[in-house]
């Protein structure tokens, strides 16, 4: 095929998941952080941080669920019958810290709880994403176009590993984001909170890596096999790099470099997942291709991506940049 | 809780639940989102502090249903799939791509500009900031769009064929898109969205009316709602008598229950006011009808034939006793509303428009009916389409996911403690913001920036100057 759509729309589906991965994980990782700052004013300015630009990064994830849907139904139609525990989890999870952003600022008797809705809320997305991608790594039993497990199977050792993983690399974001976006007492806490975060996603992500390749043979082969292979030692590489600049970031108390190095830790760790996984989309039995909508769908939606995902890209990046520098802690959006 | 019901019936449950909670609050964001772009230009425009005063009190109420309506529509963007697999599968190439165009044009185009609308005023500019309402004000409309093409075509299905693995593969995008009820379907639900908002806006007015708070505000929101609800509700009434005739053309299964046509009328149908269906004898008991009319509004002719449920087979026949009663819900409210409307228009003429108390005690009563109707009119179409997902091709039963009973009933168990518990809350605060328009003066347009940080070229920041959105109240409470 000279210009092979399916392949495309898994690039373009892996790159809304990315996204939402990095920005909603720093806004959840901000979610995360709140027991660590009793201080009301602390959490006022931290939620402040993120206010304005967490339902643009939430829109990411409703994009791979629709495009999902759209170009992959037989992937959308399996994988979320098969984790619907932890979907279900997750989405119960978003609805309390979403309304958190508001209803926080509408009452002071009850603040306490909107409180607890946005930690507690973020902490149950978060890991309840980290089992969900665990399980899918795990791989998904499918017959004859529909899921054929039960609706306990995705949970085990290595999805609760893998959904730590998450919770505390959504947690490094968080810090980071807030090293970045305030000051004072609360850049020093966040940045103190940055170190153990660093150490615990470092870890997470080494323990996932080394347990990842004896859950199916595959996984294995194909890292230690050509051309795949050549990723192997790239990514290891780079991964390595980042952490590095994370470490000097963070010891070197600069206000950006720890974000963006984490980020990249993310990103290495998205592609890791990618190398695994190509060219299934539902480990173990069905790829992009026999997972693709009829050609027309992909077609149709393809032309609006193309031309619609750049902009969507521009005027969120405006709107980040309304928003940007350090957080005034007088600066009340509410 | 639900030990017994099988999956289907549960999760048909947890849809008619989840969708029922998320379809009040995009009823009124989408209103409420036109209506704080008016408020935007004419403040602009006229420079009337009162326009940047209403501008900023529906905008705080806006902000809070926004929310509540962003995180009950993703459960509805993942519900598709863990419950409906085998629809998601089937039926995905055709309407995910159209939820897909909704996300990409709507959804990110509303979360993008909204941050700045609620929060950036002072860091771009009025203009700017007039702009991103406006963008925001756009999203919603364009959401409407496309969520309405997809279901329209689930009601109305074409364009498309079948292929070997019996998924609905897309023919013709026109013919999907334009499918044959969804120019009449958007139009009765962005009217509807728009009446919902004008009687919310007009209570709230009324109530300060009464209670004679700010009565420059309360007497300029109430006027506007009450010029909406009196052009509206007509136009309404029109676009859903249309949207009737369109179903008696598609889905004339729909429009027999909606009527309580059990038997078919060969020479001139009743219209049936009130009555009790009795789904086990196929009949009406207690029927007030009067003769004639049902063929007179359906067929404009008194003595039209028309074909009733005896002419359906039983396992094609819609749940009757549901779609009669929330039709006739619908029904009455909307002449309600129309009612509020004209006696609005003759309090205007007779210039008692802020005096008369039972007409602000109406609208007062009237704030929710709104939703009411919408959701009885979502009822009547959705349970109306009932036993088939898309019309005429793929049945209910046949759309399930192989998931479990005790998971769908765990969730629905987990979805209603949640929303009652969440969503009871955000209308609570919601409530509590209407009640308190602020008394007190506020800085207009050119009194200087307001909550400035010191990144923008703005002038330097008056720190008195901020702009409290509680209007001057606390928290507190």
């Amino acid at each position: 095929m000279p210009f092979d759509i399916a392949f495309i729309w898994a690039g373009i589906i892996a790159f809304a998941v990315l996204a939402y991965v990095i920005l909603d994980g720093f806004d959840l990782g901000v979610g995360i952080l709140f027991p660590f700052f009793p201080e009301r004013h602390d959490r006022d300015v931290m939620m402040n941080t993120v206010a304005p630009v967490w339902d643009g990064n939430e829109t990411w994830l409703v994009l791979g669920g629709g495009g999902l849907m759209a170009v992959f139904p037989l992937a959308y139609a399996t994988i979320l019958p098969a984790l619907y525990v932890p979907i279900i989890a997750m989405l119960l999870g978003l609805i309390f810290r979403g309304v958190a952003f508001e209803y926080r600022w509408r009452t002071t008797r009850a603040q306490f709880l909107w409180n607890w809705a946005f930690a507690g809320g973020s902490m149950i997305a978060a890991f309840s994403q980290g089992m969900a991608l665990g399980a899918l790594v795990q791989g998904i039993s499918v017959v004859n176009r529909a899921y054929a497990g039960h609706w306990w199977d995705w949970f085990s050792p290595f999805t609760v590993l893998t959904g730590l993983a998450v919770l505390v690399g959504y947690a490094l974001l968080g810090a980071t984001w807030l090293v970045m976006r305030t000051g004072g007492d609360l850049r020093e806490k966040a940045h103190s909170i940055a170190t153990k975060a660093a150490i615990g996603t470092v870890v997470g992500m080494a323990a996932v890596s080394i347990w990842t390749p004896f859950l199916a043979p595959s996984y294995l082969q194909r890292w230690f096999s050509w051309p795949t292979a050549a990723f192997s030692v790239i990514v290891p590489v780079l991964v390595a790099g980042c952490i590095a600049l994370l470490i000097y970031g963070i010891r070197s108390n600069r206000d950006s470099l720890p974000f963006v190095a984490a980020l990249g830790l993310f990103v290495l760790g998205f592609a890791g997942i990618g190398i695994s996984f190509y060219p299934f989309i539902v480990p173990p039995s069905v790829t992009i291709w026999d997972a693709a909508a009829p050609y027309d769908s992909m077609v149709f939606l393809l032309v609006g991506a193309v031309i619609l995902v750049p902009t969507i890209l521009i005027y969120t990046g405006y709107a980040y940049w309304v928003f940007r520098g350090k957080m005034n802690p007088d600066e009340g959006y509410h | 809780m639900f030990e017994g019901f099988d999956a289907l019936l549960l999760a048909r449950m947890q849809f008619a639940f989840t969708v029922s909670f998320h379809i009040i609050f995009p009823a009124f964001s989408i209103g409420l989102a036109s209506y704080l772009f008016v408020l935007n230009g004419l403040w602009l425009w006229k420079k009337e502090k009162v326009y940047f005063d209403l501008f900023n009190f529906w905008k705080t109420i806006f902000a809070v249903a926004f929310g509540m309506g962003v995180v009950s529509g993703i459960v509805m963007s993942y519900q598709f799939g863990t419950n409906w697999a085998v629809f998601s599968d089937k039926a995905g190439p055709v309407m995910g791509p159209l939820m897909g165009y909704e996300v990409l044009t709507a959804f990110f185009l509303e979360a993008g500009f909204l941050g700045i609308m609620l929060f950036g005023l002072n860091r771009v500019g009025p203009k700017l900031h007039f702009f991103a309402t406006g963008m925001v004000a756009l999203g919603t409309l364009i959401s409407a769009t496309w969520i309405l093409s997809a279901n329209s075509w689930m009601h109305t299905p074409q364009g498309f064929a079948m292929n070997a693995d019996g998924q609905f593969v897309p023919v013709s995008w026109f013919k999907i898109i334009f499918n044959p009820s969804f120019p009449y379907r958007f139009t009765h639900m962005v009217l509807a969205a728009y009446l919902t908002t004008a009687l919310v806006v007009g209570a709230t007015g009324a109530w300060h009316l009464l209670k004679k708070t700010a009565h420059d505000r309360a007497h300029t929101m109430f006027s506007m709602a009450m010029w909406m609800a009196a052009i509206v509700a007509p136009l309404q009434i029109l676009a859903g008598d249309a949207q009737g005739l369109n179903t008696l053309e598609h889905q004339p299964a729909k429009v027999m229950a909606m009527e309580g046509h059990y038997e078919s009328h060969p020479n001139g149908a009743p219209l049936i006011l009130f009555g009790i269906p009795n789904p086990a004898e196929k009949r009406i008991d207690y029927a007030v009808e009067i003769p004639k009319l049902s063929s007179l509004i359906l067929k404009h002719d008194l003595n039209a034939p028309l074909a009733g449920l005896d002419t359906i087979p039983d396992d094609r026949e819609p749940p009757v006793a549901v779609v009669f009663w929330s039709f006739r819900v619908m029904i009455a409210i909307g002449f309600a509303m129309l009612g509020l409307g004209l006696w609005s228009l003759y309090c205007r003429w007779r210039k008692t428009l802020d005096s008369n108390v039972w007409l602000h005690r109406a609208a007062v009563l009237m704030g929710p009916a709104g939703f009411i109707a919408v959701l009885a009119g979502w009822i009547t179409t959705e349970v109306g389409r009932q036993p088939y997902t898309v019309y005429g091709y793929l049945r209910t039963v046949e759309s399930i996911s192989p998931v479990d009973a005790p998971a769908v009933a765990t969730s629905l168990i987990a979805f209603i403690v949640v929303y009652f518990f969440v969503f009871g809350a955000g209308t609570f605060y919601i409530l509590r913001l209407m009640a308190r328009l602020p008394r007190n003066p506020q800085p207009a347009l050119n009194d200087g920036p307001l909550r400035t940080a010191g990144v923008t070229p703005a002038p330097a920041m008056n720190a008195k100057g901020r702009v409290d959105d509680n209007g001057g109240y606390d928290d507190a409470v």
